[in-house]
């Protein structure tokens, strides 16, 4: 088991709860309603840590080594998963993977970043970092999903779109502009989650659709807290703070009518029971579906506009009298 | 109005090579490092008289460049709120009252319509000067606002990037902004209305990753910074030195993503062109008269 900073807690509680365990093995003292005791303490520790979480803290259970990813979900959700690789274009990225899948005897377009799960693997999945050429592929997997009349549903769970040289080459830009465009007038539905991190334009470069929901213990926005501490504060050191002004958390989101709901996760995060929070992840993108299948395309691509096209805070000032 | 204006009231003598000059008689050219009179630049199209360079110059100058005399200003009652109440070293707010101050603007863009060559076209141009032409709601908002008159008068659009890319103090509603942009240019190709974009110096971040990439016609002016990462942050990952010439204008044009590089003296005539090729309608009924 990981334990977070802010579980420091429960790393205690757990570390008792293995020596009266192993003093159980031995057979000699009946310590049963020790444990009982210690797990209740558990259970309610957990609850009490998680009932208030900063955005900091939800930052880092997003990056949770032990979250489960997007092949997980797919997996879980899906049968008949066939994964489709490549842009046609330059090469397959293995940051984004995508396919056809049935979902419960809907087919559906299923796209998301992948991480990987050890060390190697991580590497192989850079991190979850798309290049152009991964925003391509999804592309290219939604106008399959377009054609055949699929909903697309995308999973996203990234750091951000690789900042690297060959990326610029390729137009790393320009793959997300042009995703942003396509997704707008997509003649199928399109339902996103942020199962991880949402990194900017990274993230909305497949997180354009008729529904988005967040993950409770995800992040959305502009930049990482990291990264705005060292904008802003010109120091790494403000992470905490910059989380909080950023109000990029699952909540803060939705208050601000950016994201259309918030999924709950099993107590403790996405981690501690990930069957269960695949089945929760499932049953809301279904729902979604649902909603959104019943209206006519056109209706439906107007609806999506007209929702971006409604994001964004200003005030209207009276004009300058002619000088 | 940009310093451009101020400073041109100042000018007296054009001594060259002179250290230290005042700011506003003189341009000390950042690329060859010779020195002209402001009133030197402005009359080469604001551009270095010794090396080319294109100086970065505001939405005003464009507008003056580009339009027959008059223009209109568009949707100038727009203005940034601090919805988030963001503070970093300094509130959001104060970096507004500040950046209203600089530059006597109301935020990073303007758009104004007016006529290049008798044909008419709306013009949103950005300006670096204001809070580094950072893209929040009021940039969003004017762009939207800008194709839907675009759309109902079938007037071409011409939007004049400059921005070191999303506005950090609105957070996630300036990169919803990168969303709604694109979405909102999609009914701009619905109504077949060109949408021509102009990338200038510098256009990095979610800029360049929404609007200022889906040109119909992509271009941009000689050696302008262009990408979607910033050279620092690439230099950063990669660990090694940029090639020379990286996420230029010209590297982008070798690698397909922009349709021309114009020179700034050439801008109008090339504007020209392109809206009469574009209005095929009365360009035929001019040849036939
Ligand atoms: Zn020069």
């Amino acid at each position: 088991m990981v334990f977070l900073e802010f579980e420091k807690p429960l790393e205690k509680l757990y570390e008792q709860l293995e020596k009266i365990k192993q003093v159980e093995e031995e057979g000699i003292v009946d310590v049963s309603d020790t444990i009982k005791e210690l797990e209740n303490k558990i259970k309610n520790t957990r609850k009490e840590i998680y009932a208030s979480l900063t955005g900091w803290q939800r930052v880092q259970l997003s990056r949770h080594p032990e979250r489960p990813y997007t092949l997980y979900y797919i997996n879980q959700m899906c049968r008949k998963f066939v994964e489709l690789h490549g842009d046609r274009y330059f090469k397959d990225d293995t940051a984004i993977v995508g396919g056809l899948a049935n979902l419960d005897g809907q087919s559906v377009v299923i796209i998301g970043h992948q991480k990987g799960v050890n060390t190697k693997m991580r590497q192989f999945r850079n991190f979850g970092m798309a290049n152009p050429e991964g925003y391509r592929k999804a592309l290219r997997l939604m106008k399959l999903a377009e054609r055949f009349d699929f909903p697309v549903i995308t999973l996203i769970d990234t750091p951000g779109a690789f900042p690297g040289l060959e990326a610029e080459e390729r137009g790393q830009a320009e793959a997300i502009a042009r995703n942003l465009f396509e997704m707008a007038q997509l003649k199928v539905p399109i339902v996103c989650v942020i199962i991880g991190e949402g990194a900017s334009g990274g993230a909305i470069g497949i997180g354009l659709g008729d529904r988005v929901y967040m993950l409770e213990n995800t992040w959305y926005s502009v930049i990482s807290p990291e990264s705005c501490s060292s904008i802003l504060w010109h120091s790494w050191d403000y992470k905490e703070r910059a989380a909080d002004a950023l109000k990029l958390t699952a909540e803060d989101m939705f208050n601000a009518g950016l994201i259309d709901g918030i999924i709950k996760e099993p107590t403790g995060g996405a981690h501690a029971i990930p069957d269960e929070m695949a089945k929760l992840l499932k049953r809301q993108i279904k729902k979604a579906l649902a909603e959104v299948q019943e209206m006519p395309p056109d209706e439906r691509i107007d609806a999506r506009i007209n929702k971006y096209a409604a994001m964004g805070v200003y005030e209207r000032i009276t004009p300058n009298p002619v000088e | 109005m940009g310093w451009f204006k101020r400073l041109k009231d100042g000018i007296q003598t054009a001594t060259r090579n002179k250290k230290e000059a005042p700011e506003g008689l003189w341009y000390k050219c950042k690329e060859c490092k010779e020195t002209s009179t402001m009133k030197e630049l402005k009359e080469n199209f604001y551009k270095c008289p010794f090396c080319n360079h294109h100086v970065r110059i505001g939405s005003q100058d464009y507008f003056g460049l580009l339009f027959d005399g008059n223009f209109e200003e568009l949707f100038g009652d727009l203005v940034s709120t601090d919805a988030l109440e963001f503070v970093d070293l300094k509130p959001y707010p104060q970096r507004l009252e500040e950046a209203y101050r600089k530059t006597g603007l109301k935020d990073a863009i303007s758009v104004a319509k007016g006529k290049v060559n008798k044909r008419p076209l709306v013009v949103a141009a950005m300006d670096f000067s204001f809070i580094g032409g950072s893209m929040g709601s009021v940039v969003g908002e004017k762009i939207s606002l800008s194709i839907d008159h675009c759309v109902e008068e079938g007037i071409p659009l011409l939007i004049i990037s400059k921005s070191g890319g999303a506005r950090m103090m609105e957070a996630s509603f300036s990169l919803m902004q990168m969303a709604k942009t694109a979405a909102k240019l999609t009914r701009l190709a619905r109504a077949r209305i060109p949408y021509f974009s102009l990338l200038t110096d510098p256009t990095t971040g979610g800029v360049t990753a929404s609007y200022a990439m889906l040109g119909d016609i992509n271009f941009s002016e000689p050696g302008a910074l262009i990408g979607f990462a910033g050279p620092r942050v690439i230099k950063e990952t990669i660990k090694k030195d940029l090639p020379e010439g990286f996420q230029t204008a010209e590297f982008l044009l070798e690698h397909g993503f922009l349709d021309f590089i114009v020179d700034r003296k050439d801008l109008k005539d090339r504007m020209s062109d392109l809206l009469a090729i574009f209005d095929s309608k009365s360009a035929a009924a001019s040849a036939g008269s």
